[in-house]
């Protein structure tokens, strides 16, 4: 990564760029006429983003018969109504389902990435590098790969179907990426402050709990982010390890699998504003999350791809 | 102190490495050996059959087919986003009004990536849904609904967008753009800022209009983003599991149909698996994935290999 130069960039201040000679005339023209056409086309595919999205939350407060008959036209009335039903038909106990499992999921990553990404990245011990690959390679492989036999490990330790066995996978899944990310970043930190602690007689685990991981904040947040969106998101992983095992075991559906769950059972039973109310609901929190943490999500987002 | 290290090093890494030993690396490796044999759901007990899977899977119609639908997503997919992301960043970027200095943005243009961002946020069922209902085979969806508005369908036969067997792969590929430019368009715009202002000025003393900078320029030092982002979108079209499970027809079961006409791996693979309880048939699929996918990658490094430019 360039970083010094990437700094220093921005800080150019506006004067000295505009001394640059511009031979104004024809470049005037050519702005123009790409700004119009630029803003079009920008226009444009954003209203075929926000569209679809709004249409789809509006079908909510139609009828059955609405939304079949023709995709345009205003619901006849306004009724929240919808919401409870879709909330009372599944989508709550889905959504509920999927905040258990992410409480725990999401800070055990981040505490067990960080434990082995920072005695990987600070400490020198025979196979670090071994390991370190190891870890990262498990990036590589499609999950289809281990998807019958991770079934029947799950099975023989008999969490199918129940929230430790989800979150434990969780887990183990979104090691790779975070033991890869947080290596990097543990890098990065001083050595200073590690040996004033060290000197100052603070343990190991001390130094790591008070004095590494707070200042690895930044890039904590940036996985945890992804760790959360990927977690959240997960649909193979719960479609094959959370199937009711018996006529007895209640249902642990989590919100993507509720979803598709709910959009088969209301195809048959002709209830389609509950399903676009419970998507509506699924939503809510991402478009909560997502204007308020902008920029860090889509910082967290991408910083993900370019490493 | 030197053991109290070791100790503390131990303590550290052992519960990180036992799950992830546990529940990835152990069942990777197993899936091998259980991909030889003929192992049956529930049962307990299997044969050794050796390469039989393999060669029952190389004349599986449905999967061979699967294939293909997979390799048609690996083309279209990363070629179609990446060219509209960067279609799309080079009109935020360099569109603005022309001031010195090159790259300069539009008005607005954090509210459009704030926008085209936002799909990527959103789970892949949410969209399922979302599309079932724009792809709807009557005047009810909004896709057929606005071309019916606008005279390009008739009004008694509505295009059944996910039931024709030449539309529902460009129908499914279409979500996956409509999911995806958004999310490379950021990064992409991420990488244009970087390239340092004084490139752009010497281009521009030395007489080079917009498009020759960007085309000269820009695109050249974007390269291994462009190529990072090929790697990932070549990883979505291999998997294409949510969305063809749950979109089209079932074929029994987790979708592909109609007739298998959008199977692809990953649901061909989970129906062997979950529905007909083959098993071992299924984990011999698994490790084909797993060879194509690693196939892929060294190709599309290898293809696209350039010399790589620091700035």
């Amino acid at each position: 990564m360039s970083a010094p130069i990437k700094e220093t960039t921005p800080a150019r201040p506006e004067g000295a760029v505009a001394k640059v000679p511009v031979r104004a005339g024809d470049r005037r023209g050519e702005g123009v006429v790409l700004n119009v056409f630029s803003h079009g086309f920008l226009a444009l595919w954003a209203l075929l983003i926000v569209l679809p999205l709004l249409w789809l939350v509006l079908s909510a407060f139609k009828s059955d018969a609405q939304i079949g008959g023709s995709a345009f036209g205003w619901p006849e009335h306004w009724s929240l109504g919808v919401f409870s039903r879709a909330w009372g038909k599944g989508i709550g106990d889905y959504f509920l389902n999927t905040v258990i499992v992410l409480v725990f999921s999401v800070p055990l990553t981040m505490l067990f990435g960080s434990m082995a990404a920072y005695v990987l990245a600070r400490y020198r011990f025979w196979g670090n590098r071994l390991l370190y690959y190891f870890f990262v390679a498990g990036a590589m492989f499609p999950v289809f790969l281990a998807l019958v036999p991770l079934f029947f490990m799950v099975k023989r330790l008999d969490m199918l179907n129940t929230y430790q066995g989800l979150i434990l996978v969780y887990v183990a899944y979104s090691m790779p990426f975070t033991v890869f990310f947080m290596h990097a970043f543990f890098r990065t930190l001083p050595t200073a402050v590690f040996e004033a602690a060290v000197l100052d007689g603070a343990s190991h685990t001390r130094t790591f709990f008070q004095v590494m991981l707070p200042m690895a904040k930044p890039g904590l947040i940036s996985v945890g982010i992804f760790n959360t969106l990927g977690q959240w998101n997960q649909f193979i992983l719960p479609t094959v390890l959370m199937q009711p095992q018996s006529g007895s075991d209640p249902e642990r559906y989590v919100l993507t699998q509720g979803l598709i769950q709910l959009q088969q059972q209301q195809g048959y039973a002709s209830d389609l504003p509950v399903l676009f109310a419970g998507v509506t609901i699924a939503m809510i929190p991402m478009l909560v999350v997502y204007l308020s943490f902008q920029r860090q999500v889509q910082a967290g987002l991408t910083s993900a791809t370019l490493k | 102190m030197r053991k109290g290290q070791y100790r503390f090093v131990a303590g550290f890494l052992f519960v990180p490495v036992a799950l992830y030993v546990i529940f990835v690396i152990w069942p990777y490796i197993q899936t091998f050996g259980y991909s030889l044999t003929n192992w049956k759901g529930q049962s307990q007990t299997f044969d050794f059959v050796g390469l039989d899977n393999y060669r029952t899977l190389f004349q599986d119609d449905v999967f061979l087919e699967a294939i293909w639908h997979n390799i048609l997503f690996l083309i279209f997919i990363p070629v179609i986003t990446i060219l509209l992301a960067l279609f799309f960043a080079f009109m935020l970027n360099a569109g603005g009004r022309s001031r010195a200095g090159g790259v300069q943005g539009v008005a607005g243009s954090k509210f459009y990536k704030i926008v085209y961002f936002f799909p990527q946020v959103l789970s892949l069922a949410i969209l399922a849904v979302l599309f079932n209902a724009v792809y709807r085979s009557d005047g009810g969806g909004l896709l057929n609904g606005f071309l019916i508005k606008i005279g390009l369908v008739d009004a008694d036969s509505p295009v059944e967008w996910l039931n024709e067997p030449r539309m529902v792969l460009w129908a499914l590929m279409l979500v996956v753009v409509w999911h995806g430019v958004g999310f490379y368009l950021v990064l992409f715009s991420a990488a244009m800022q970087s390239v340092p202002r004084d490139i752009y000025e010497a281009a521009l003393i030395d007489g080079a209009s917009r498009n020759q900078s960007f085309f000269r320029i820009t695109l050249p030092l974007l390269w291994d983003t462009v190529q990072t982002a090929w790697v990932y979108l070549g990883i979505v079209a291999m998997d294409m599991f949510v969305l063809v499970s749950s979109m089209t027809q079932n074929m029994g079961a987790y979708g592909g149909g109609p007739d298998h006409h959008s199977d692809v791996m990953s649901t061909v693979m989970m129906r062997n698996f979950l529905y007909y309880g083959k098993s071992g048939y299924a984990c011999a699929m698994g490790v084909v994935m797993l060879l194509l996918t690693l196939v892929l990658s060294v190709v599309t490094l290898r293809a696209t290999r350039r010399e790589r430019i620091e700035f």
